[in-house]
């Protein structure tokens, strides 16, 4: 079963067994702009949850994307470097950042599920 | 007064319009003990009056182009052709804003392009910035460049770096949590700095030509620092030498810092100059500073705006790449005007011209009893070994008339061993003539 | 994406609204200008200098000699001439027409500035001269920082800093340096959330973290928030004064106090002193550094994005640790000083590789003179009431996030667009149609779609009534529901909008010669 979580700074994992695929949501590509610049960690990387772990950088804004959950990184989207875009076009499927092996599942429990996300983006605005 | 356009009427009327009784009323906000405060400050002058005063003060310097003048140190005495100082003085350059509005900026944000190309063109490296403050300023970017990139916070400088890119560096490290591992200036001889690297090392910083005016090829000291994981930042104070030597990018640079004094803008008793920043193309997002980029209109034509500016701190605030704001503009103009003369041609013998005038006042100032010649390789500055302390010497020639050359003791006062070391800089400027008084001069205050 | 070919002009082509209709694509007086490198590739002969032959062919550069070709274009005088006078003509400046830009104080570059920075006196001078040979050029620098100081209220000034951000760091290394001093190591930094990107950007350089304050709704900072955040570890706080709402802090005496008390500093942006010039000093408030803007206020023209310089006004308790080179008074007139040692024991290092940007200050000291105390004064005012004009006359048709009185300049938002489907970008960039430089937008960040306006004191009523007929007269097309007008602006430059997401995703920030592969790693 695939369960998607949201964090309040807009990052989003999907939970694909013990690997998360983690990314920014629509809402955050949407205030981004068009994005020209990803800056993604290397397989291998560990971070613990709400480390910054890339950049993503749009002609008018760059903002840190935390890590989620805590993890070792397994794999980076390489396709961003030519087409940045993607996080905008696509930002939960083919615009994702990097995979996660997740090392502690409870830190997802700190996270927002989908629904409670949607509310809380629509306070925001 | 000649700057103001608005009369009397015009104030009064704009107050009714605006609805207050007096321009008091708009100040209110001010604290009532602090406001409008007795400034103990002379009244108006008109032009004549500005004139007059400040030609005064101007009157009591010596133009070095009124004498003969063999001053370097990083400085250097170029002749700039007349069109240079017209082109800037148009308003459309000189009164422009910086390039935030491209589509009304097309001429400030060519120039740019331009002059982006020909720094690159004449360091041989990929991609250059938009300038810098000066040289200076611009190494101590490089180091800090050169820590975000390797993730290391070392970085080793060459003891033949100008003393004063040196001092500005050791500034920076105060207070941005670096180090430097700083080597020794030696006159004598060769420095080993590869031995010094190890995987802290961010970079290793030389000067070519250095302080003293000697030149190398540090394409072996590139290696080892690539080796080590450090990158390697060549340092040119004088942008002439490029037109004759080997450059940084064929010797296997990272970062090149670069003062652009030398073309376009004159002495200026130490500025506005101009830093030129260049890097390879895989470090490009890292550069500091602004950067000009090609691209289209809505109608498909080429235009140029500011590009990557997200690494600046306007956007990024407290993560941003340096807290640089501005470039260096008008000078980098100038600058692009000077070598769109030259052109590849001329550039190439203007740099002829500087050396062989050089080598020529180095043999015969080295052939006055006492004088040597420290410098065996060397661009169109070197450095001579008189018999006495250089200082006074330099001090006893300006009264009778010659700007000798700079003692090394004016820039390395803590160095009493160096003190006898007189840089001495020949450029297109000199003439027969002032290299024969400068050798009378000279060989009589020994 | 293909560039023209060298001399083609502008787009060929029947139809679009970029079609000339010409054959050379160009406009009347608006030519399209290619690249120097596709002007002058290919003829080596060309130089627009005569250069004799080197006096000797002898070298001691060993194997050091440059091969192969730089790729420097090859052109004549009179060709270089047109080229660059064609790009200039491509610009809008403040000779051409008024800069409503909040924050950067456009005024009018005085031309007698010019002429005296170019004195050979001052400008053929080498910085390392023999003290003897350049006296003249010391005493300006003492004259100058006199100025200032009677203009601030500060004891002593460090006149070394190229530029306003280079000025904001001197001021925070000398906080820095002083804390060092009395062993009281700090870590914290206040700034209000209304500052500039440079402050924070500033602090962090210095090694300190940034706490955000917000303002109230006017954009002021308030003192019990400031109390209340202040504590053993804060440094300093940083205060833009006016602030960037354009509105005077005025609590700021009453911060100072606590500030000292706590035994921190107040660093005072000086971006817009023009606002209070003669008017209040610096001092008076309790600031102990500010760096001034002489590229701002004191009228010293910004060449298209620089050299600027930001000197930085200090207190005795910062004094003696500004950079170095110092002008010291001695019996014998001002000298340099240029090592860390007598009243400069304490000094910081060098923060550039000369004395500073002496062409400014010959200019800055030209216009100081020019006006007189009593005219700076006139100066402040004079700016003050034309924001206010201008707040006064746009109220109606914009909307203002709070009611006037404004200082040097006046602040909108993006209200006044509700509904209309117009942007802030998208009016600004009609409003470069109307022949004005847009003013500031979305800068402060505290008012959505700010649009900040400073018209300064060189503007005449007349230039001010045109540019608020436009600006009202678009205001009302906007609400008229011309959303298309604005979408395409502006229509009427060398170039139109320009695609800013291509220049960043695949920079290409040189020229390189279409036959050869460019030189990527």
């Amino acid at each position: 079963m695939t369960v998607t979580k949201y964090t309040e700074d807009h990052e989003y994992i999907r939970v694909e067994g013990d690997v998360g695929v983690v990314g920014i949501s629509d809402y955050a590509q949407g205030q981004l702009g068009d994005v020209v610049f990803v800056e993604l960690p290397d397989p291998g990387a560990e971070y613990a949850q709400g480390d910054e772990a890339a950049v993503v950088e749009s002609v008018k804004a760059a903002s840190e994307v935390y890590a989620p959950v805590g993890g070792e990184v397994t794999e980076a989207n390489d396709a961003l470097a030519e087409s940045p875009g993607l996080v905008n076009s696509d930002p939960t499927g083919e615009g994702w950042f990097f995979k996660l092996r997740i090392a502690d599942p409870k830190d997802l429990d700190q996270l927002m599920s989908a629904e409670d996300y949607k509310d809380y983006v629509k306070d925001l605005d | 007064m000649r700057y103001l356009p608005l009369t009397d009427a015009d104030r009064r009327g704009m107050l009714a319009a605006i609805g207050a009784a007096g321009i008091d009323d708009l100040f209110a906000d001010l604290p009532a003990e602090s406001a409008a405060p007795e400034l103990d400050l002379p009244g108006p002058k008109g032009e004549m009056e500005v004139e007059r005063a400040l030609g005064a003060l101007a009157a009591r310097n010596l133009p070095a182009g009124s004498v003969p003048s063999f001053l370097g140190a990083g400085a250097y005495r170029h002749h700039i052709p007349a069109s240079v100082d017209h082109l800037i003085q148009r308003g459309e350059f000189l009164t422009a804003y910086t390039p935030y509005q491209p589509e009304i900026a097309q001429g400030t944000l060519q120039v740019l392009f331009e002059f982006q190309t020909m720094v690159a063109q004449v360091t041989a490296m990929g991609v250059a910035n938009a300038s810098m403050y000066d040289g200076a300023t611009a190494c101590v970017e490089a180091v800090m460049m050169a820590n975000r990139v390797t993730r290391r916070r070392k970085a080793v400088l060459s003891g033949g770096l100008h003393p004063h890119y040196r001092a500005v560096a050791e500034t920076h490290a105060r207070f941005n949590d670096f180090d430097l591992d700083r080597a020794d200036l030696d006159p004598a001889a060769d420095e080993d700095l590869a031995a010094r690297l190890d995987d802290e090392t961010a970079c290793v910083v030389v000067q070519n030509p250095d302080f003293l005016g000697r030149i190398r090829d540090f394409s072996a000291l590139a290696d080892a620092c690539h080796d080590k994981g450090a990158l390697l930042v060549v340092v040119v104070t004088e942008t002439v030498s490029l037109g004759l030597l080997k450059p940084p990018g064929e010797m296997g640079a990272d970062i090149v810092a670069a003062e652009g004094q030398s073309l376009g803008n004159g002495l200026g008793f130490g500025g506005p100059y101009v830093g030129l920043f260049a890097t390879r193309d895989r470090y490009t997002r890292q550069m500091p500073g602004r950067l000009c980029g090609q691209t289209v209109d809505v109608d498909g034509k080429r235009g140029f705006v500011l590009t990557l500016a997200t690494r600046e701190q306007h956007i990024r605030r407290e993560k941003a790449t340096s807290n640089i704001c501005t470039n260096s503009g008008l000078c980098a103009l100038a600058f692009t005007i000077h070598l769109s003369l030259l052109g590849e041609a001329g550039f190439r013998r203007l740099a002829r011209i500087n050396h062989a005038n050089a080598v020529r006042l180095a043999d015969r100032l080295a052939a006055i009893p006492g004088v040597g010649l420290v410098t065996d390789r060397f661009f169109n500055e070197f450095t001579l070994r008189l018999p006495v302390p250089a200082a006074p010497v330099i001090d006893a020639l300006a009264e009778e008339g010659v700007l000798g050359g700079v003692p090394v003791s004016r820039l390395c006062p803590d160095r009493p061993d160096l003190a006898d070391l007189l840089l001495v800089a020949a450029t297109e400027t000199n003439t027969e003539d002032d290299m024969a008084r400068f050798a009378t001069a000279l060989e009589a205050s020994l | 994406m293909n560039a023209p070919e060298p001399g083609a002009g502008g787009s060929e082509g029947a139809g679009g609204s970029g079609g000339a209709g010409t054959i050379s694509g160009n406009r009347g007086l608006d030519i399209d200008e290619p690249l120097l490198f596709e002007r002058g590739a290919g003829e080596r002969d060309r130089c627009g200098v005569d250069l004799p032959e080197p006096a000797t062919d002898a070298t001691r550069i060993g194997d050091l000699a440059r091969g192969g070709d730089i790729g420097l274009p090859a052109l004549s005088e009179p060709e270089v001439l047109r080229h660059f006078t064609r790009l200039s003509q491509k610009n809008y400046a403040i000779d051409t027409g008024l800069f409503p830009l909040g924050s950067c104080t456009m005024k009018h570059n005085p031309r007698l500035n010019e002429k005296l920075a170019r004195l050979p006196g001052f400008a053929d001078i080498h910085p390392l001269q023999p003290a003897a040979t350049v006296g003249g050029a010391v005493a300006l620098m003492d004259l100058l920082a006199d100025w200032l100081t009677a203009l601030t209220g500060m004891p002593a000034v460090a006149l070394s800093p190229a530029a306003g951000a280079h000025g904001e760091l001197c001021g925070m290394m000398a906080i820095r340096a002083a804390l060092e001093d009395r062993g009281d190591v700090r870590k914290r930094v206040l700034i209000p959330e209304s500052a500039h990107g440079t402050n924070p950007a500033t602090a962090a350089a210095c090694g300190y973290a940034v706490e955000s304050i917000p303002g109230d709704s006017r954009g002021r900072t308030s003192a019990a928030d400031v109390r209340a955040r202040l504590g053993e570890d804060v440094a300093a706080i940083m205060l833009t004064n006016p602030n960037t709402c354009g509105i005077f802090e005025s609590e700021i005496v009453q911060i100072a106090e606590a500030v000292h008390a706590a035994g921190a500093f107040l660093y005072c942006d000086g971006a817009n002193f023009n606002a209070i010039l003669g008017r209040a000093r610096p001092a008076e408030l309790g600031v102990d550094c500010m760096h001034i803007n002489l590229h701002k206020t004191f009228s010293t023209p910004h060449g298209g994005g620089g050299p600027g310089a930001g000197p930085v006004v200090l207190s005795d308790a910062l004094a003696p640790f500004a950079p170095l080179p110092w002008v010291v008074r001695g019996k014998d007139g001002p000298r340099l000083v240029e090592t860390a040692e007598g009243p400069a024991a304490k000094a910081l290092g060098r923060l550039k590789g000369f004395h500073g940007q002496m062409g400014m200050w010959v200019r800055a000291l030209a216009y100081m003179m020019s006006y007189g105390g009593s005219g700076l004064r006139q100066v402040a005012e004079d700016a003050v009431l034309n924001a206010n004009y201008v707040l006064a006359m746009l109220a109606e048709d914009l909307s203002a996030p709070f009611a006037g009185p404004c200082m040097h300049e006046a602040l909108f938002d993006d209200r006044f667009l509700d509904g209309t489907g117009v942007t802030t970008l998208d009016f600004a960039k009609a409003l470069i149609d109307e022949g004005y430089h847009p003013m500031t937008m979305y800068f402060p960040l505290v008012v959505p779609g700010a649009l900040l306006i400073e018209p300064t004191e060189t503007e005449s009523r007349e230039s001010l009534d045109a540019f608020i007929a436009s600006v009202r007269g678009l205001a009302r097309r906007a609400k008229a529901g011309e959303v298309a007008y604005f979408r395409g602006a502006p229509r009427h430059t060398p170039r139109r909008r320009l695609d800013e997401t291509a220049a960043a995703r695949k920079p290409v920030l040189r020229w390189t010669p279409p036959e050869v592969p460019s030189a990527a790693e």
